[in-house]
């Protein structure tokens, strides 16, 4: 680990970090998936933990390459536990109550096929930076 | 002093700036009431927590009503004392407290001198529009303070003064919301708690949440039974302020009247504690004496400086805080503790009667010594040198319950021979009393010169902690003085450090000593009451005709008679004490 | 490699089901079988989009067309033009209510704009237990600036100008607060970050710590540096042992990588966190109070001034911001104030976070700009009410606010016009009702709150709220009387006007504002001892009908506290003195007839 010692530090790392995000969000030749597990208190007493084992486990098993990540919340507290997944090249599309159940469809319809699954939640707000 | 212009009640006025509104209204005329509000001025004590919200005023511009008490006024601010809505609030505010109080005013130990009573009259409640619950605590009994805390209004002095004033930390808030209260630790009972008894907190209460254990019952029994010698020893303080109950101005001294009137109620023999204290200075000054003359020989394991050990809350302060400083105070005991040992050992002889057939009563400004009365090491087969210490608000109940014009009584003289003290005696009762008293007699005794100026005033005055270098005819003897548990500890602790040459060390536990302690007349944060007392020791002390301990002929008398020697066996045995590590007596059961 | 080229998402939020979404997801279906496309479109039922006002809604991935108030004999129509002739359905597409043009690109609507994430940016973006995701979302470039080419003046200047007031609760404005920290002289001063967030049902402080926790930390550094502080503290409430987690394991990663500590980013300044734990007391949000808990003291308020800004922790100069509040700052730094100062009201710039509860479909967690109306936030982000029901009220700022009905919908929201109304900002809790909720009932679930979390050291508060509860307690039991309203009022508002602190101060706002707003509700309750919500229960009687009842005796053998008598084949009848209310019988009679009255 070294330390950021100057601003020329922390733009190089910031640099290093972007390229990194943005090769897991446009996905790569490999067609990396990548999929965001809400784990704030809120996602983990709704199960998210739960879900979220569920799924490395079982997209491994499948030979599926998914990176899997936890975040904070969402904010869709109504739809506990939520995830977001990424396909390659696709923009991030979030599901709610997401149970073991719900998590197999995802897997199999969403993540292998890219067919679409009930349970999407609708993106209704803007961020900064568009 | 940079002055600013407000306006108070349409009045303009130029009051200094960072001042609050309560005081310069008082110093105009208006008085604002208040009922949390607490100040010692003369000790530099304040409890102003801003929690009664009684004081309330409007302020224009302001969105809500503010308490005068915290309340800097600014430049241009604009006050109103009385509008209807500060009347209003004032008023709903008092019910409030009022509607969660016990309504026992009948049988109150503060009836008649309570804060909240006259604050209810004053206000001209005549109702509680508010039913409701009442909170309810568990009452306390301790050997000398009662805890009644369903009366308790969370006012917080007793608080300030138990942690700021004294360092005690035995009372504290505790609970939330409507079942908030001032308690002890856990709510346990005070004595699991490092009370001294000193009983500031009683002094404080503007109400009956904590009192006094009443005794005067048991003494008119004591009294009234034919069996009994009933001997009465009054402490110095008292003469100085019992008149106060009586609708007397502040330091007069009432000594003559305050005889006769305890003789009227009936006592056998009607002694001083001013005689003891005498007794104790040769005691105490006798000790210091030698514990110097081997100090100065090289002896390594002698302890300097002493401490004085007349006040009961003192001496329980440092059984608990300084276990390891136990052989530092003087080991003689308190002029009352002097006064029951040779009553009870003495005295009997003299009239020829069991230990058993006598009562020794005290008259006490002090709560704390209905504790150190009952101490197992003052009793001999389970009965204690002295029976009962009232205090003077106790004693001056007994005088109107047994029809007493007191302030008409003929002037008269204690009995004797403990009836005789010197000037030295009286000064016990002010802060700095008892040091300058051993200061007079120790002079003599260590240069074997005459003293003429008997007066140090560089002992006196009212500040928390004093010290001054007397010089002993070329030997200088260093000399500190603290009143306040707070200064003591402040003073103990460069003590324990290793970094004062005290010689001897004063300490009481009352603002002003003795005179302000709390079983004195409520003196309600009047502390033009406190300072008129201690005028008043001063005045009686310089109308003695005799003014070094060791001049009371009856004081040479005993020895000569009695005693042997200053220190001898007989006063080793039973003047002098010892004391006891009690920081593990306090108990916290979470 | 998907199958499917198109997607058409149908809103199965409960508004819009029932608005027979589920019929026209069938209707689509069927189309495009006809049309032999099922194998190529692909028909989903969403979660609700929150834009229930102009429900059902269907929206075209991915040309992200958005139509609004579709029929189900639309269906017909989206699949043979949108889907076959790639021509969007003019008159089912959303009308912008300025410029009454059709929207297309649901990207555009307004509704998107209706919620801004500011202090949420990173929440659900960024894996809040890695540092290197922080800065890659920009973090620690608003510290970078403002050691490297910004003067501690500088920084308070930029965050006076963005207009950034405290997200607490009071709303002062944070650059001042941090001025007048600065010119205070002191050998020590403290920044400390308030996350004892107590509002009952409110969580943001909670999901930004969560989420984000270095920006919370970056935020601090910077507040160190403008006001001369280089000792933070962090006061949390223990139960929040998740973010606490995430916190600790934040400040420990901006140590190694030498964000925190001596000489951060080569400037010279030195900064560090330390983290407080509290016991959950409410009044412990009050700063002075938060000061005293974090000394070891009684966590009870003392009168201001002296401010913390001039004398708090160890009587040094202290600033106290919460969470939410600090959230903000990095963004203003990077972004500048003139960025931030344009969004929201006059004199409430920014955005805020609420906590949406109660009975509406989207509980959950949204960051709004000042200025938006409860109607916005209720049926456009919230889905609008369960199950279709009325509106009925809506509390915010919790036991400290009001509640606030129809008549205030479209009131714009921020922290003047909320103090205005009745209520206040408070730090964001907002509960809606609807008709099931008694008024009332839930003035005195507030004030339970209040009464309990006291600290019991001003008489208004510690027995005044207690008074309040005693009365509201008689009304809802039936025993009220009209001048026991005159009492809560009086009352109510010598408590605002007398209390130490601010709980005590806002602690009748739920009582003053309910009985202003729905004064007949008091009414029926004191003088009909009717609750029309039938939550009161001491108010309802479980009735039988004599004529209904054939006297099979089920409900007296389910009646747990044997209150139904009556003979085999007779009717029945409940002792009102012993009923308790259960509705055990109302359940077992097969007969109907038992009611509730």
């Amino acid at each position: 680990m070294t330390k950021i010692k100057s601003l020329a530090d922390l733009k190089a790392m910031k640099q290093s970090v972007q390229d990194k995000i943005d090769t897991r969000q446009k996905g790569n030749a490999e067609g990396l998936t990548q999929v965001k597990v809400a784990m704030a208190t809120c996602g983990i007493a709704a199960g998210a933990k739960q879900v979220m084992d569920y799924m490395m486990a079982e997209t491994e098993k499948r030979g599926m390459n998914v990176v899997f990540t936890q975040t904070g919340c969402m904010g869709y507290c109504h739809a506990e536990p939520t995830i977001e997944v990424t396909l390659p090249g696709k923009e991030p599309i979030v599901f709610g109550y997401v149970d073991l159940k719900k998590a197999d469809e995802i897997i199999e319809k969403y993540i292998r096929d890219g067919e679409l699954v009930d349970g999407i939640i609708p993106v209704n707000y803007q961020t900064i930076n568009k | 002093m940079e002055m600013i212009n407000i306006i108070i009640d349409n009045k303009p006025v130029k009051a200094e700036k960072g001042q609050t509104i309560l005081k310069i209204a008082r110093e105009i005329g208006i008085d604002i009431p208040t009922l949390c509000y607490y100040e010692l001025d003369g000790v530099n004590l304040e409890n102003r927590p801003g929690g009664c919200r009684v004081c309330v005023v409007e302020i224009e511009g302001r969105r809500n009503l503010a308490p005068a008490c915290a309340t800097e006024v600014t430049e241009g601010m604009v006050i109103h004392t009385h509008s209807l809505r500060v009347v209003n609030a004032r008023r709903t505010v008092v019910e409030l407290i009022l509607s969660d109080h016990p309504a026992d005013c009948l049988v109150c130990s503060k009836s008649g001198k309570c804060e909240l009573q006259t604050l209810a009259q004053r206000l001209g409640i005549r109702d509680i529009p508010f039913q409701g619950a009442k909170s309810t605590y568990r009452k306390d009994m301790s050997p000398a303070i009662i805890r009644d805390i369903d009366k308790c209004i969370m006012c917080r002095r007793c608080e300030t003064v138990c942690n700021v004033w004294q360092t005690v930390g035995a009372l504290s808030a505790i609970n939330r919301g409507f079942e908030a209260v001032v308690a002890t630790a856990y709510e346990q009972d005070l004595v699991k708690s490092p009370c001294t008894y000193c009983g500031q907190c009683i002094a404080a209460c503007p109400v009956g949440a904590l009192s006094e254990v009443d005794q005067t019952r048991q003494v008119i029994t004591a009294i009234s039974d034919p069996k009994k010698t009933v001997v009465v020893q009054t402490a110095p303080a008292v003469r100085v302020a019992l008149g106060e109950e009586f609708g007397m101005e502040p330091g007069s001294i009432v000594t003559g009247k305050m005889a006769a009137a305890l003789r009227a109620i009936g006592f056998d023999y009607v002694f001083d504690t001013d005689f003891a204290a005498d007794l104790t200075i040769m005691e105490e000054g006798t000790e210091l004496l030698d514990r110097i003359a081997r100090f100065t020989k090289g002896d390594k394991t002698v302890k300097l400086p002493i401490l004085t050990s007349c006040c009961p809350g003192w001496v329980n302060f440092f059984e608990y805080n300084y276990p390891d400083m136990l052989d530092v105070p003087s080991t003689a005991k308190s002029p009352q503790q002097m006064f029951g040992a040779v009553a009870k050992n003495y005295w009997t002889k003299k009239l020829g009667i069991s230990r058993e057939d006598m009562v020794v009563v005290s008259i006490m400004p002090c709560v704390a010594k209905k504790f150190e009365c009952q101490r197992d090491e003052f009793k001999v087969d389970g009965n204690p040198d002295v029976d009962f210490a009232l205090t003077t608000r106790e004693l001056a109940e007994l005088v109107r319950q047994f029809n007493i014009d007191f302030a008409s009584l003929e002037e008269e003289d204690f009995d004797q021979p403990l009836g005789e003290s010197t000037g030295a005696g009286v000064i016990f009762g002010a802060t700095g009393g008892v040091i300058e008293a051993a200061t007079r007699t120790a002079y003599e005794l260590f240069t074997g010169k005459t003293l003429e100026k008997v007066d140090f005033k560089e002992l006196r005055g009212l500040e928390g902690i004093r010290s001054a270098t007397v010089d002993f005819d070329g030997t200088p003897i260093n000399i500190g003085i603290a009143h306040g548990l707070a200064n003591a500890r402040q003073l103990l602790d460069s003590v324990r450090a290793g970094k004062t040459n005290f010689h001897a060390i004063e300490v009481m536990a009352c603002p002003g000593g003795c005179i302000g302690g709390a079983g004195q007349p409520f003196h309600q944060g009047n502390f033009d009451i406190i300072r008129k007392r201690y005028d008043a020791i001063y005045r009686e002390d310089a109308g003695k005709p005799i003014r070094k301990s060791h001049e009371n002929p009856y004081i040479q008398a005993l020895y000569k008679e009695w005693l042997g020697e200053p220190c001898g066996e007989l006063s080793h045995h039973l003047l002098h004490t010892h004391y006891f590590d009690k920081s593990k007596h306090i108990e916290i059961e979470g | 490699m998907a199958k499917f080229k198109m997607h058409l998402l149908v809103c199965g939020g409960t508004g819009c089901h029932a608005s027979k979404s589920q019929e026209i997801a069938d209707n689509l279906k069927s189309s495009l079988k006809d049309k032999g496309l099922e194998n190529e479109v692909q028909v989903i039922l969403t979660g609700c989009f929150g834009f229930c006002e102009k429900g059902p809604i269907v929206k075209v991935m991915p040309d992200n067309t958005f139509y609004t108030e579709v029929k189900p004999q639309d269906a017909a129509d989206i699949v043979a033009e949108h889907v076959i002739k790639g021509r969007k359905v003019t008159r089912l597409l959303y009308t912008d209510p300025e410029n009454k043009q059709h929207v297309a690109d649901s990207k555009h609507m307004g509704f998107y704009k209706k919620q801004l994430r500011i202090a949420l940016r990173n929440c659900g973006f960024i894996d809040p237990q890695n540092i290197e995701e922080y800065i890659g979302a920009d973090g620690y470039s608003a510290l970078a600036k403002c050691l490297g080419e910004m003067t501690p003046a500088q920084v308070i200047n930029e965050i006076k100008l963005s207009g950034l007031r405290g997200r607490g609760g009071g709303g002062f404005p944070t650059g001042l607060k941090w001025e007048i920290a600065s010119k205070n002289h002191a050998d020590q001063k403290y920044v400390v970050c308030n996350a004892d967030e107590g509002d009952p049902g409110a969580f943001m402080d909670r999901s930004i710590l969560e989420g984000d926790p270095h920006t919370v930390l970056e935020a601090m550094i910077i507040n160190g540096y403008a006001i001369g502080a280089t000792k933070g503290l962090v006061y949390i409430r223990a139960e929040y042992p998740l973010a606490i987690n995430r916190l600790v394991i934040a400040i420990n990663q901006a140590r190694e990588y030498g964000l925190l500590g001596e000489d951060i980013l080569g400037s010279g300044f030195n900064f560090d966190i330390e983290i407080r734990y509290g016991a959950g007391a409410f009044v412990c949000g009050e700063e002075t109070a938060l000061i005293h808990s974090m000394e070891g003291q009684r966590g009870e308020p003392t009168f201001k001034p002296p401010f913390p800004a001039e004398s708090g922790y160890n009587n040094k100069p202290t600033n106290v911001n919460n969470v939410e509040t600090y959230a903000n700052i990095p963004i203003i730094i990077n972004k500048g104030a003139n960025w931030f100062n344009k969004i929201g009201t006059e004199k409430s710039k920014g955005t805020k976070v609420f906590a949406l509860a109660g009975q509406i479909n989207n509980v959950g967690l949204i960051e709004v700009p000042m200025g938006i109306t409860l109607r916005e936030i209720i049926y456009e982000i919230g889905g609008g009410i369960k199950g279709g029901r009325e509106f009925k009220a809506v509390q915010t700022g919790g036991p400290s606010g009001g509640c606030l009905t129809k008549k205030h919908l479209d009131a714009p929201i921020d922290y003047d016009n909320l103090i205005a109304v009745g209520s206040m900002m408070g730090s964001g809790g907002m509960v809606v009702m609807d008709d099931t909720s008694c008024m009332v009932a839930i003035a005195k679930f507030y004030l339970e709150f209040t009464v309990e979390e006291s600290c019991g050291k001003c008489t208004p508060c510690r027995v005044g709220n207690k008074r309040l509860y005693e009365i509201l307690e008689k009304i809802t039991k039936g025993n009220g009387t009209m001048e026991d309203l005159d009492n809560l009022r009086n009352l109510g508002r010598v408590i605002k006007d007398t209390a130490l602190c601010g709980l005590g101060q806002t602690s009748p706002n739920p009582i003053l504002s309910t009985i202003e707003n729905f004064y007949d509700e008091y009414v029926e309750h004191i003088k009909d001892k009717k609750c029309r919500a039938g939550v009161c229960k001491s108010l309802m009687q479980y009735v039988i009908d004599p004529v209904q009842c054939v006297g099979c005796t089920a409900c007296a053998r389910n009646c747990p506290v044997n209150a139904i008598k009556g003979e085999k084949k007779m009717p029945h009848i409940i002792d009102q003195e012993l009923c308790i209310k259960c509705g055990a019988c109302i359940e077992k009679c097969k007969f109907n007839a038992i009611s509730i009255q």
